[in-house]
């Protein structure tokens, strides 16, 4: 050891001694996550982190700087607002709207039964058509949200994961329909369903079927779809459902893991479909734990797909993330401040060099955000850009004796959890053994209790309330007229289409998936007839079973 | 001694947000209430099957989907059918303001538990409000 080293420790270790005779504030010094942290980093803490091997310059491995080499001076971070709501044609008219004010990328939000595979007409659709997102039942709905939309201009996201490929299919359908052909669509789908059994839980079939539907995706997009993001692998649902900090990096990148073996196994060569492979992390409260999250997850990916799996391209290498701020972390009471905590957020999302940021509206916590309350959010980024000077300097936090130590041990803490999910035989195993729900429940069960022994303040909830408080925001209804409007429009297209083609299409792809054919020409030609979403899945479902869950609690 | 409490604690819809349904759930238990949790994606029909087997004093529905105005009045009415409406009918979520008023007044929840009610609140209000015999 060095001098330089021996007298710092020297040092540190009188500050020690004197500083143990002070009175600390009776408070308990952890991470939102409960993760214990010291009073004091100093570069003993970070002594054995080489600065070449463990983070580099940006845009070169491991990437701990960050994916590109110039960051936010080369192009901001895309403010990437999620929206739907009602039918395709109220959606429409927003998207029309939000591209005129200069955005170029949509982000799609749908309504439950299009999430969980059922028709606006079905009894289960009953009293949730068009309240969370934009109800899409067939072509017909995809054409209508699109109309106008040329779809070689625009990038759209679509937050959607048991029925993604039908919702894929009708998109590339509607590029047909346009003329655009489908290596020139891009895009993003969600298409996660690994998180949907750990936390999400809007799963339709058992996870081995599910696992063929995304690699049948990878595949097909790789010769058709070249330019499609085609798995958005997400933490945010696995920490909005309870998870400490530390489980969010692990399970998602372990689900990543899962995906690139399964790609691998499904015969495709890494470096064709990884680099399409994209994540999806929340920013929670706890400001320096998640940046240190970002920058732990751009490492460990980089060192894994490179070193475990082979991975040749820098592309593949790369982890490229889109982030939402926390909407656990809001707050019903005084919900004009969770205006505050989205904009802290919001800075840490930036300072670890996020790629894209959806800023969650002060009024999430009640119900559908109002025009006003997005205006604000979208406002909040527009300051952190332009105002703050977040942006100016790549990575500015690297070298702080705290962030690189709670950098390393993030890390830490999820190659402990990938040792685990390997001991239970993999992530498909783990679900199966209920491990990730349990540990999600039990953090959040325990945070709970944290904040109702107020051992954890939340502001407004268990301390500085307002007694006298009437929450005076507006709040966005929907119609339940459109309920039925929408059941009458797939009505109608089940009469109007050629009937004798849909049943073709759809007996086709029963036998094609009791097969093991590739199934998106399939399902892209049962689309074509207009088969709607909720007969495509039904065919499905009646060869590959549904997903039943063990309640735990 | 007295009869514990019977909770069937329930997601009724297609939302799958299950954290509060489930720290609910545990705490109802750790507080020595006998507690049944359905599990996800639950039609009122399954609801009120489960609430009559398992012979519950009360059902709580946990509502993040904007959904509240169709699943209470639905659970009511078919408590009501079955001859069971004495099971008491309480909910928890994202609900707004206007919508709790006026599923108190319509008689189709007893309460609605809003975020930031810690389980203590919860527990002393059906501790209280609840009997047993």
């Amino acid at each position: 050891m060095s001098d330089k080293m021996d007298n710092i420790r020297k040092n540190w270790e009188e500050w020690l001694e004197s500083r143990s005779k002070m009175t600390d504030r009776d408070f308990k010094y952890e991470t939102v996550s409960a993760l214990p942290v010291n009073d004091l980093y100093t570069p003993l803490d970070i002594e054995k982190m080489d600065y070449q091997k463990d983070l580099g310059m940006p845009g070169q491995y491991p990437y701990t700087r960050g994916v590109q080499g110039n960051m936010y001076r080369g192009r901001l971070w895309t403010m990437r607002q999620f929206a739907g709501f009602a039918t395709a044609k109220e959606s429409n008219e927003r998207y029309k709207y939000l591209l005129s004010k200069g955005q170029t990328g949509l982000s799609v939000a749908f309504d439950m039964p299009t999430i969980m595979g059922y028709d606006s007409d079905h009894p289960r659709a009953f009293g949730e058509v068009g309240r969370v997102g934009v109800a899409i039942d067939s072509l017909a709905d995809m054409e209508t949200l699109f109309g106008g939309i040329p779809l070689d201009k625009v990038s759209t996201s679509m937050t959607i994961n048991a029925p993604a490929s039908i919702l894929w299919c009708m998109y590339i359908a509607t590029g047909e329909k346009q003329g655009v052909p489908s290596e020139k669509l891009t895009g993003t789908i969600q298409n996660d369903i690994l998180k949907e059994y750990i936390a999400q839980k809007s799963w339709i079939f058992p996870p081995h079927p599910s696992m063929r539907l995304i690699t049948d995706i990878f595949a097909y997009a790789t010769k058709h779809v070249p330019k499609w993001n085609t798995v958005s692998i997400s933490g945010y649902h696995i920490r909005e459902a309870g998870s400490t900090a530390a489980q969010e990096l692990a399970f998602t990148l372990a689900d990543g893991f899962a995906y690139v073996e399964a790609g691998m196994a499904a015969g495709l060569d890494v470096d064709q479909f990884a680099p399409r492979l994209s994540f999806f992390f929340n920013a929670h409260i706890d400001f320096f734990e998640e940046i240190a999250k970002y920058r732990a997850a751009r490492r460990i990916w980089a060192r894994r797909m490179k070193e475990k799996y082979g991975a040749r391209s820098p592309k593949s290498w790369m982890l490229r993330f889109h982030t939402q701020t926390a909407g656990c972390s809001l707050t019903a009471q005084q919900p004009e401040i969770n205006i505050v905590r989205t904009a802290y957020e919001a800075m840490s999302a930036v300072l670890g060099g996020t790629q894209s940021l959806h800023t969650n509206s002060m009024d999430e916590v009640l119900a559908l955000p109002t025009e006003k309350a997005v205006q604000i959010a979208l406002r909040t980024q527009q300051i952190l850009a332009f105002e703050t000077g977040a942006a100016n300097v790549i990575d500015p936090l690297a070298g702080s004796y705290f962030v690189e130590a709670l950098t390393n041990k993030m890390e830490e803490e999820a190659e402990k959890y990938f040792e685990e999910i390997d001991r239970r035989g993999g992530v498909l195993a783990a679900i199966d053994q209920n491990f990730f729900q349990q540990e999600i429940a039990d953090a959040a069960y325990q945070f709970q209790r944290a904040v109702d022994r107020k051992k954890r303040i939340m502001v407004g909830v268990n301390e500085f309330i307002d007694e006298d408080e009437q929450i005076e925001i507006d709040i966005l209804k929907i119609d339940p007229q459109i309920e039925r409007d929408q059941a009458a429009r797939v009505q109608k297209v089940r009469s109007d289409r050629d009937n004798l083609r849909t049943g073709d299409a759809l007996d086709s792809l029963r036998k094609a998936a009791s097969g093991t054919e590739n199934l998106i020409p399939y399902i892209l030609e049962c689309v074509r007839s207009y088969a709607t979403e909720g007969e495509i899945i039904q065919v499905m479902r009646e060869v590959f079973g549904e997903f039943k869950e063990k309640p735990i609690f | 001694m007295a009869k514990k409490i019977r909770v069937l604690v329930a997601k009724p819809g297609l939302d799958g947000h299950d954290r509060g349904a489930r720290v609910i759930a545990r705490g109802l238990r750790d507080a020595g209430m006998e507690v049944v949790y359905t599990g996800l994606h639950q039609t009122p029909e399954q609801i009120v099957e489960a609430a009559i087997q398992e012979d519950v004093d009360v059902v709580g529905l946990s509502v993040l989907s904007g959904a509240q105005m169709t699943i209470f009045p639905r659970i009511c009415e078919l408590l009501k059918e079955n001859g069971a409406e004495d099971i008491m009918v309480i909910g928890g979520g994202t609900v707004p303001a206007d919508d709790v008023k006026e599923l108190k007044n319509g008689g189709w929840a007893k309460e609605i538990f809003t975020p930031g009610t810690t389980l203590e609140t919860i527990v002393e209000w059906i501790n209280s409000n609840v009997n047993t015999d």
